[in-house]
């Protein structure tokens, strides 16, 4: 296609399109860690409002795997973090 | 409500939503017609074409080059790496010719023998001393440049003396706690032991003792160390005055030395079960070969994991503040009155993510801890079947 012909060929936008791509990537590490939060958030609410007198135990392991999956997603951000500053 | 007619009775909105986004995108590739005129009708008269650019080109850069000298605006991108990286010296106050810092000492170990002189001596950069230079990144270089010697950076940098400053704070906590707990056994706690006190007993009841079962005391000092030390660390670098305020777990040359720490003990606390593990699970030997790779790759990438996963949520964090708190100064930088007005906005924004970082703190630390005392455990397992 001649649109990659063009992207292949502009080297002097080169930096510019990484960028893009960085600032693309990022979005999408967010919408990834919302997407994986949101899951634990729903069947957390849901299995509290069956037992409401396990919602200490539910909260604390709703807290490590909303921590596990942001460390999934940081991944992605230091990426696109690696291509901005390097 | 309305039925929607029989054609796309089917297609849901989304569908058709992402349809629409679709033939949008795909029209990107089709911009060929219109790039393609362009080319045509500049190739026709290329000679003048090329004298024009080069004369345009060069009249563009030369404002490029003007417009960059009058700009004496705010650079949020640099004042944010400023706080966020490592420096020579401690900033308090002020910029430019007015700033206030405390120099820190900056000791160098050449071929040439040991350096050890005040980081003032650079004047943030100006200046070469003694034949070394403060480069853009504030790495100490030779000011000759042909020199390629390798120098030994072993200076007190700001990360050091926030390191020494965190340490000193945990240590004269900790050891008057167990003085006092010492001579008052048996007796309730005061002021902040009652907050210490319940932090020591989860680690151990809720996060030692179920991982890793019978062994967890001899592992208690160690993780005890971790959480506090990371806690403390990150709490201090949340304090905007002297002495807080240095991004020390936003470093990745800590964090690297903390899951270096763990890395070394799970290997050297792991029993043959833990290597029988990795070595030979108990699978098919056909799937030998994509297993054993899998579990060698994880008893590197489980510490480098805990390793970037501090370092990015805490730079993340002071990133984000410092970004809120820059809106006020670029909305300053266009007219006065917006940055009065944007102020209290961006002190309220600045406010909740601070109360959100406190939160990341507390977590980062207990997810590190929680993480390291799970591996310790799978080191030490026994063999039940």
């Amino acid at each position: 296609m001649s649109l990659m012909n063009t992207l292949l060929q502009a080297t002097d936008l080169a930096a510019a399109y990484s960028k893009m791509g960085a600032a693309i990537g990022a979005g999408l590490a967010a919408i990834g860690a919302g997407m994986g939060i949101g899951k634990i958030g729903g069947s957390a609410m849901e299995s509290i409002a069956r037992q409401p007198e396990s919602t200490g135990d539910i909260r604390a392991n709703m807290i490590v795997a909303a921590a596990l999956i942001e460390g999934a997603v940081f991944f992605a951000i230091v990426v696109c973090l690696l291509i901005l500053f390097l | 409500m309305k039925m929607q007619s029989t054609e796309n009775q089917c297609t849901s909105v989304g569908v058709r939503f992402g349809k629409f986004v679709f033939a949008l995108f795909l029209t990107l590739f089709f911009n060929n017609v219109g790039i393609a005129n362009d080319n045509h009708s500049s190739n026709t008269n290329s000679e003048d074409v090329e004298h024009h650019d080069a004369e345009s080109h060069e009249a563009s850069t030369h404002e490029h080059a003007e417009s960059h000298e009058t700009t004496t605006g705010f650079e949020p991108g640099k004042m944010i790496m400023e706080h966020i990286a490592d420096a020579h010296d401690w900033h308090l106050w002020g910029e430019g010719d007015h700033s206030v810092s405390i120099p820190l000492p900056v000791i160098l170990y050449t071929s040439e023998g040991l350096s050890v002189f005040s980081s003032s001596n650079f004047h943030h950069g100006h200046s070469p001393y003694n034949g070394f230079k403060l480069n853009h990144e504030g790495v100490v270089t030779w000011e000759d440049e042909t020199k390629t010697d390798v120098i030994y950076d072993l200076s007190i940098t700001k990360n050091v003396l926030a390191l020494f400053i965190g340490s000193i704070f945990l240590i004269v906590l900790v050891i008057k706690m167990a003085r006092h707990y010492a001579a008052n056994t048996g007796k309730a706690p005061k002021g902040i032991y009652n907050l210490i006190e319940p932090l020591i007993l989860f680690l151990r009841d809720d996060i030692a003792r179920p991982t890793i079962g019978k062994k967890a005391d001899n592992y208690m000092s160690l993780l005890l160390s971790i959480f506090f030390f990371i806690f403390t660390l990150n709490l201090f670098g949340l304090i905007p005055v002297f002495p807080g305020g240095a991004n020390v777990t936003g470093n990745i040359s800590v964090t690297m030395v903390l899951a270096l720490v763990v890395f070394i003990t799970v290997t050297i606390s792991g029993n043959k079960y833990y290597w029988k593990h990795i070595f030979m699970p108990d699978v098919p030997v056909w799937m030998y070969v994509i297993i054993i790779p899998i579990e060698i790759l994880g008893v590197v990438l489980k510490p480098f994991v805990l390793m970037l996963r501090l370092f990015a949520n805490i730079t993340a964090g002071h990133i984000i503040i410092l970004g809120f708190f820059s809106l006020i100064f670029i909305f300053g930088n266009m007219n006065a009155g917006l940055g009065y007005a944007v102020s209290p906005l961006s002190v309220a924004f600045t406010l909740f993510m601070s109360v959100l970082e406190l939160l990341v703190a507390f977590l980062q630390a207990f997810v590190f801890t929680l993480l390291s005392s799970i591996y310790i455990g799978m080191a030490v397992e026994e063999h039940h079947h």
